[in-house]
């Protein structure tokens, strides 16, 4: 059937940050088919210059209140790698363990808050207060969980005060960490309830698949978030490792002819980044409870399917909750012990990365001979994503229109892409460009 | 009266006040609902409002562009509330305020499209009136939760005007300076419980200065006992509060 569709999805909602979906079809051919982004740019890169190494991880890490823990570590790495400083053991358990909450946290306000509603057929998470009370209530505790987890270690999840260059200007005591287990330990059994949640509600889950280029940390020995190099997955399995050092000729942005925004990618035309792409670069290394996940929800990599990402955050939640049980078990093995914040030994340039609820991120920094910031650049997953987001568009119009959806059914598919990808675009605003359709 | 009709909106900022708010936890944010009716909030919800009792705003003014939308909000709502140092002050935002080569820097050779111009970072203030302040970076839960309460019983929220200096003494907090370390406390205006010397990192006046705050003294203390250079302590006066300066 030729039909004409017009979408206009003006600051799509349930996203963090402001984002726009446009679609024209005239007589059944596609005539624009656009995710812009109208968010208001902030300039981070240029507040910095000038700033102390102690100052810049505070500031950049107001990029996000999302991923503020996350933006914290990888400038605090790339700071670290331009000033010379090698962590400590205790350093990188804690700091993988506030990794992990980071990740907890964000994922759980995205399956529960931005996602939950989509399948649950509710315009958001407050009418499910009077319909769905037990799962509200649940979302909110586990909600706090992370939130209690991630202050435990770094005083607190927005902004967090006590990460630090070096190290940690103060340190959990045992007995917090301890406290903090028993907590963790005390929530497995409404992390199940999620699991039967969500299993439920996956066959809601729209069958979508393009397969494409899938970006992460990966490591020898362990699920990276917080350390290891960087690792792309191609469909066929086929997986590629590069330095940090090197990221800007991974993620090699370029400026399409079609479109206004500048893209990335690296061996194929994009690549996605986030919980997926973990999923699918780094399945062998979940914590066994973490895979049985998988094996219910019918996941092995390489999963092609975009809409799945909330399905492999569900998947991270599990493991991230284990992988830190461990952790903590280690930490207290070997007692908190007060330590020394590591000095600089050089000044100059360092790039640092680590894996944010929404994909990998790359901060890098110049230092000045008296420790002051020369310049600086962070390259955020969202902005990564965002060619992938387009090329999943542009495989998916068509095939709605094949299927003969409704405009209403394609502007909530394409709504539904988008949020899976758990779009940050208050963090992106560095790249994006855009065309306004009048 | 039933319960106000409340909005969330957010214009340049990291949506980090509004996380603040799901980090109550169940029972406080649950207890919060029961004296609120959030009707329109674009982060969490797809439906929207005509009429708001309150209206609480994010972030910071930066682009002429958001003049009408912000005017929008105000001429539909009750109380207009700023929350968040973005919104309050200008915040983190506002430290690319003395500098004329932001765009530049950052976006090269694509300095000049459009929709990159974005002019100094303002408070909502310097758009429309704002009625009442959340202050802080990230803002404070528990202050919000106060200023609801103050409101929803028909009262004045009460801001402090007293230093950060005076939360960490009532904490028995080591000072900073006694640390080897700086601090801006002695002029940031408190209310956040000062967990930031605590944690053993510098206040730097997040929430703002108390009124009338003497920079020149600021810097030298600053200079003398924190022992940074000249340089380094004009630029932390500078870190939350660029538009707070006498120089803005």
């Amino acid at each position: 059937m030729k039909k004409d569709i017009n979408i206009n999805v003006h600051h799509l909602t349930r996203v963090e940050g402001h984002g726009n979906i446009r679609v024209n079809v005239k007589s059944g051919k596609i005539e624009k088919c656009e995710w812009q982004v109208p968010e208001a740019p902030r300039f981070f890169e240029a507040m910095i210059r000038g700033r102390h190494y102690s100052e810049v991880a505070r500031i950049t890490s107001r990029i996000c209140g999302i991923c503020s823990v996350g933006h914290t570590l990888a400038s605090i790495r790339g700071t670290e790698c331009a000033l010379g400083i090698n962590e400590t053991w205790q350093t990188n358990r804690l700091r993988t363990l506030l990794k992990h909450a980071e990740n907890f946290d964000s994922h759980i306000l995205h399956i529960y808050f931005l996602i939950a509603p989509d399948l649950l057929g509710a315009p958001s998470v407050f009418p499910l207060v009077a319909t769905h009370g037990e799962v509200v209530a649940r979302a909110l505790k586990l909600k706090r969980l992370g939130h209690e987890w991630g202050a435990a270690l770094a005083g607190r999840t927005t902004h967090p005060t006590t990460a630090i260059p070096g190290g940690f200007s103060k340190l959990p005591t045992e007995a917090e960490l301890k406290a903090l287990k028993e907590k963790m330990v005390a929530a497995v059994p409404d992390l199940e309830e999620t699991i039967k949640t969500v299993a439920s509600l996956a066959p809601n889950i729209p069958a979508f698949n393009r397969p494409t280029e899938y970006m992460a940390l990966a490591a020898d020995d362990h699920y990276a978030v917080y350390d290891g190099e960087i690792q792309t997955v191609l469909p066929d399995g086929d997986k590629k490792r590069y330095s940090i050092q090197d990221y800007k000729s991974v993620t090699n942005e370029w400026v399409s002819p079609q479109s206004t925004a500048k893209f990335c990618k690296n061996r194929l035309d994009s690549y996605a980044a986030g919980a997926l792409a973990r999923f699918n670069n780094n399945y062998e290394f979940l914590h066994p409870n973490a895979k049985a996940l998988a094996e219910t929800l019918g996941m092995s990599p390489v999963v092609g399917n975009p809409y799945l990402n909330s399905a492999a955050q569900l998947i991270e939640v599990v493991h991230a909750v284990y992988d830190s049980l461990e952790i903590i078990d280690q930490l207290l093995s070997k007692g908190i012990n007060s330590e020394e914040l590591q000095k600089p030994t050089k000044y100059s340039t360092g790039a640092g990365a680590v894996e944010v609820p929404r994909g990998i991120l790359f901060h890098e920094y110049t230092y000045d001979k008296e420790g002051i910031c020369v310049s600086g650049n962070c390259i955020i997953p969202t902005n990564q994503n965002h060619a992938n987001i387009q090329m999943d568009f542009d495989a998916l119009v068509p095939e709605l229109l094949e299927q003969n959806k409704s405009e209403a059914e394609m502007e909530l598919a394409l709504e539904m892409l988008v949020r899976a990808y758990d779009p940050c675009i208050s963090c992106s605003t560095h790249f994006l460009k855009v065309e306004f359709v009048n | 009266m039933g319960k106000p009709k409340v909005g969330f909106f957010d214009f340049a900022s990291c949506e980090g006040c509004q996380i603040e708010l799901t980090n109550y936890g169940d029972a406080a944010f649950l207890e919060l609902l029961n004296h609120i009716d959030i009707v329109e909030f674009r982060e969490a919800m797809s439906e929207k409002a005509d009429q708001l009792d309150i209206a609480f705003i994010e972030g910071s003014f930066t682009r002429e562009a958001d003049r009408a939308r912000l005017e929008e909000i105000r001429n539909r709502s009750g109380v207009v509330i700023s929350y968040g140092a973005c919104a309050s002050t200008g915040g983190i935002n506002a430290l690319k305020n003395h500098q004329d080569d932001y765009t530049k820097c950052v976006y090269g050779e694509d300095a000049n499209m459009p929709h990159l111009n974005s002019q100094k970072a303002m408070p909502i203030s310097e758009a429309i009136k704002v009625d009442f302040q959340v202050l802080g970076c990230p803002m404070d839960r528990t202050e919000f939760v106060n200023i609801v309460s103050h409101l929803l019983h028909g009262k004045e929220p009460v801001v402090p005007n007293h230093p950060v200096c005076v939360e960490c003494k009532r904490n028995e907090t080591v000072c900073r300076f006694d640390d080897g370390d700086h601090c801006v406390g002695q002029v940031a205006r408190a209310g956040c419980g000062a967990p930031c010397p605590a944690d053993g990192i510098p206040c730097e006046a997040c929430r703002g200065f108390v009124d009338d705050a003497n920079e020149e003294a600021l810097k030298k203390v600053l200079v003398d006992r924190g022992g940074l250079s000249m340089a380094r302590a004009e630029s932390k006066t500078r870190m939350f509060t660029a538009n707070l300066r006498s120089d803005r």
